[in-house]
């Protein structure tokens, strides 16, 4: 990797890039007051609020590498992935599936990324007073048809009504248990330069098919959902790519918002190729007119999956043999240099930073 | 998407910059592009460190979003937190520091603030909710204008009386002449604003050429357009020409849109003068709603502050949108100010310089040559 010189003349720029680079480093700051939307758009805020609050009054071993799903061991050495999310999309249907297909996906997608076999899940209903029964029975429907596919049973539940005004129509929590076969280990430690990122297929599908469906754009795209349980092919890659290092789903945040954490967490660059990252031509149209980055916009049933070289192509084969893995690519590589950075080759042949989302212009998606 | 890959064929941008390598031979050549749309393009694709060193890019005034004064913010937010009001805004003014807080933070105080992306969104907000007051904040330079001013007509015509424009929309002309007049600035060309001239045309700009001796190309948005345009830039200061030249000329009229000008004529005015952020107060340089459309003038209905809020000491925006300093000049930059901290316009909007900079650009340039193949 090309060593800089940053004491040379002519390097004023490095040396402030490098001040940026420490600061970047720091531990986020919660400065405001009032919650906003930014706080739960999965960017800095989000991170400065979890670190704030919620890691300053819980931090236990368990909870501080913040993972999608907390991995148990009990007595007997066996180990268990535990994971919880809630469920606030408007509208509750689009194409491709609803509120009821995400709030099983979402928690089972969790204990997949995390190694685990998801088992059981529990569901949780805030009511708002006036709401179709129909239209709960038709979202329970697919609550039941998803954890059927993913071959999960949802055990416990609760249900809580609240007066009219007070919640917006439906939300859904859910959280997961699932069992994580011996001798699986992933994460951040065991990535390496050299290895190869992956990802399941198109990116940036869920996103925009819930922004277009909320009509709120004057846009129509045939768009769909890519809401999925990914179970199935996590098991896939396992097998074909034993040494797999990491696994991430990129929902909330998208694909940009992993790579950051890939890079933070490992200290490592992560270098994409835009011309190798797929994308419907759709979704790129509608990114296009909208001015979103497809890099960040949510996903969920794809994962992103860090393999050693030698492994990658086998991968990519098994993969790209399963239904819901035929878009699978190699997008990019771990390298050394630049560390912490996630740098994005152009299509047209330059480089850019791809960094941590600041706010979010986009409506509620998960 | 095949439309769009044409302009950005790593290819074709190979040969057009080995052209501008040539031309520019040892040369160091100072371009600025008017345009925060530019600015964007530049480096989102990384165009930057593409180009030879000694061929720099100096970024311009022309982010709508970054010229709007913190008191016009505050005006903005003290009509969204009037009780009844639906305050509508582009998604980019939402972050935009005022003297205290941002629309953002008004929402969050209970004001009633949503985004749209059009002035027509808003219109619809209104007519779905008669009971309610709704207010559009209106930004942006020649490129938005006629959209709100086709808003307000539109309006008149279906007699919406809940519906006003808080009217912030500048002019490209006058800044590009007071950057032309500023002493402290040497330029060897521009890069002339593509959206903009869609509607204005080239002739506005003959006296870049005529009256300061400087070239001006309007360039389209794609990155391969970007490389045209200074390759464009470099003939003509090679074979010793100074004009107006028009490289997007599959979207740019040299007569510009005529009917959205006549519309735009119809619905405003120029003031007798705007405060710009930065560039301080700029004579005729932005347009309000001629008298015949009071009823839709919040400015007219709405109680507002008015005052002017000096930028914060250690901001240097102003020097930024001059193109005087570049971002990571800035006392602040990326330290105080970060996109998720603000202070200043120009980390705000995604077409501000020092956004842009801070989201795309923070390479070195050897990391950058390295890396790309």
């Amino acid at each position: 990797m090309t060593q800089v010189d940053r004491a040379a003349p002519g390097h004023r720029e490095g040396a402030v890039l490098d001040r940026i680079e420490a600061f970047r480093r720091r531990r986020p700051r919660l400065d405001d007051d009032v919650i906003t939307s930014a706080h739960g758009a999965g960017g800095k805020a989000s991170a400065a609020l979890v670190d704030a609050v919620f890691l300053d009054a819980f931090g236990n071993d368990h909870l501080a590498p913040l993972p999608d799903a907390a991995t148990l061991t009990l007595p007997s050495g066996e180990r268990l992935a535990f994971s919880t999310d809630s469920f606030v999309v408007k509208p509750w249907r689009f194409p491709g599936g609803s509120i009821g297909h995400l709030a099983v996906h979402g928690t089972v997608n969790d204990l997949a990324v995390s190694g685990a076999r998801p088992a059981w899940l529990s569901a949780a209903f805030v009511l708002e007073e006036g709401f179709p029964v129909t239209e709960l029975r038709a979202v329970v429907a697919d609550m039941a048809e998803a954890a059927h596919a993913a071959e999960v049973a949802i055990v416990t539940g609760d249900t809580k009504v609240v007066d009219r005004g007070a919640a917006d129509g439906l939300y859904i929590a859910t959280a997961g248990i699932g069992v994580v076969p011996a001798g699986r280990s992933l994460g951040a430690p065991g990535v390496r330069p050299g290895d190869v990122v992956l990802v399941s297929g198109t990116i940036a599908d869920h996103g925009m098919a819930v922004m277009l469906a909320r009509g709120d754009l004057a846009l129509e795209a045939d768009i769909r959902s890519d809401t999925a349980p990914l179970g199935a092919l996590v098991e896939v890659l396992l097998s074909a790519a034993p040494s797999t290092r990491w696994l991430r789903d990129p929902t909330r945040g998208g694909l940009g918002t992993v790579c950051n954490e890939l890079a933070r967490d490992t200290d490592l660059a992560v270098v994409l190729d835009e011309s190798a990252i797929p994308v419907v031509p759709q979704v790129t149209g509608a990114c296009d007119l909208l001015g979103i980055d497809p890099l960040y916009v949510a996903n969920e049933g794809k994962f992103v999956a860090v393999v050693p070289p030698d492994e990658a192509e086998a991968a990519l084969a098994a993969m790209r043999a399963h239904p819901i893995g035929a878009a699978a690519a190699r997008v990019g590589e771990v390298m050394a240099d630049p560390a912490g950075i996630v740098v994005l080759r152009t299509g047209f042949g330059g480089t850019r930073i791809v960094d941590m989302l600041v706010g979010d212009p986009l409506p509620r998606i998960c | 998407m095949r439309f769009v890959d044409e302009y950005r064929d790593p290819a074709a941008a190979r040969a057009l910059v080995a052209r501008i390598t040539d031309m520019a031979g040892d040369d160091h050549l100072k371009f600025m592009e008017v345009c925060g749309g530019h600015t964007h393009t530049i480096y989102r694709h990384g165009i930057e460190h593409v180009l030879p060193a000694n061929v720099e890019l100096v970024h311009g005034p022309g982010c709508p979003v970054c010229v709007i004064p913190m008191g016009r913010v505050d005006d903005a937010i003290a009509v969204a937190s009037t009780p009844g009001v639906i305050f509508t805004s582009f998604g980019d003014m939402m972050r935009v520091p005022g003297g205290d807080g941002n629309l953002l933070e008004a929402k969050a105080r209970g004001a009633d603030v949503r985004f749209v992306y059009s002035p027509l969104d808003a219109l619809r907000i209104a007519l779905d909710h008669p009971e309610r007051e709704v207010v559009f904040f209106a930004v942006g330079f020649e490129t938005t204008a006629p959209s709100t001013a086709l808003t307000l007509l539109r309006a008149r015509a279906q007699g919406v009386t809940n519906f006003s424009v808080f009217c912030n929309h500048v002019t490209i002309v006058p800044p590009i002449k007071a950057i032309l007049d500023s002493p402290d600035l040497r330029l060897d060309g521009f890069l002339g604003p593509g959206h903009v001239s869609t509607v204005v045309g080239n002739r506005p700009y003959r006296f870049v050429p005529e009256q300061y001796g400087k070239p001006l190309v309007t360039a389209g948005f794609e990155p391969l357009d970007i490389l045209a345009a200074i390759a464009m830039l470099l003939d003509q200061l090679r074979q010793g020409r100074c004009e107006v030249e028009n490289q997007y000329s599959r979207v740019v009229r040299d007569e510009g849109n005529p009917r959205a000008l006549a519309v735009l004529a119809e619905v405003f005015e120029l003031r007798p003068h705007f405060e710009w952020r930065g560039l301080g107060f700029i004579s005729q340089s932005a347009l309000r709603l001629r008298p015949e459309f009071a009823p839709w003038d919040a400015e007219l209905r709405y109680e507002v502050p008015g005052v002017r809020v000096a930028d914060p000491k250690a901001c240097q925006c102003g020097e930024v949108l001059k193109g005087v300093i570049k971002p990571w000049e800035c006392k602040v930059f990326g330290t105080a100010c970060t996109p998720a901290t603000p202070i200043g316009t120009c980390m705000v909007s995604s077409e501000g310089a020092c956004a842009a900079y801070y989201n795309f650009g923070r390479l070195h340039r050897e990391v950058s040559v390295a890396l790309s193949r």
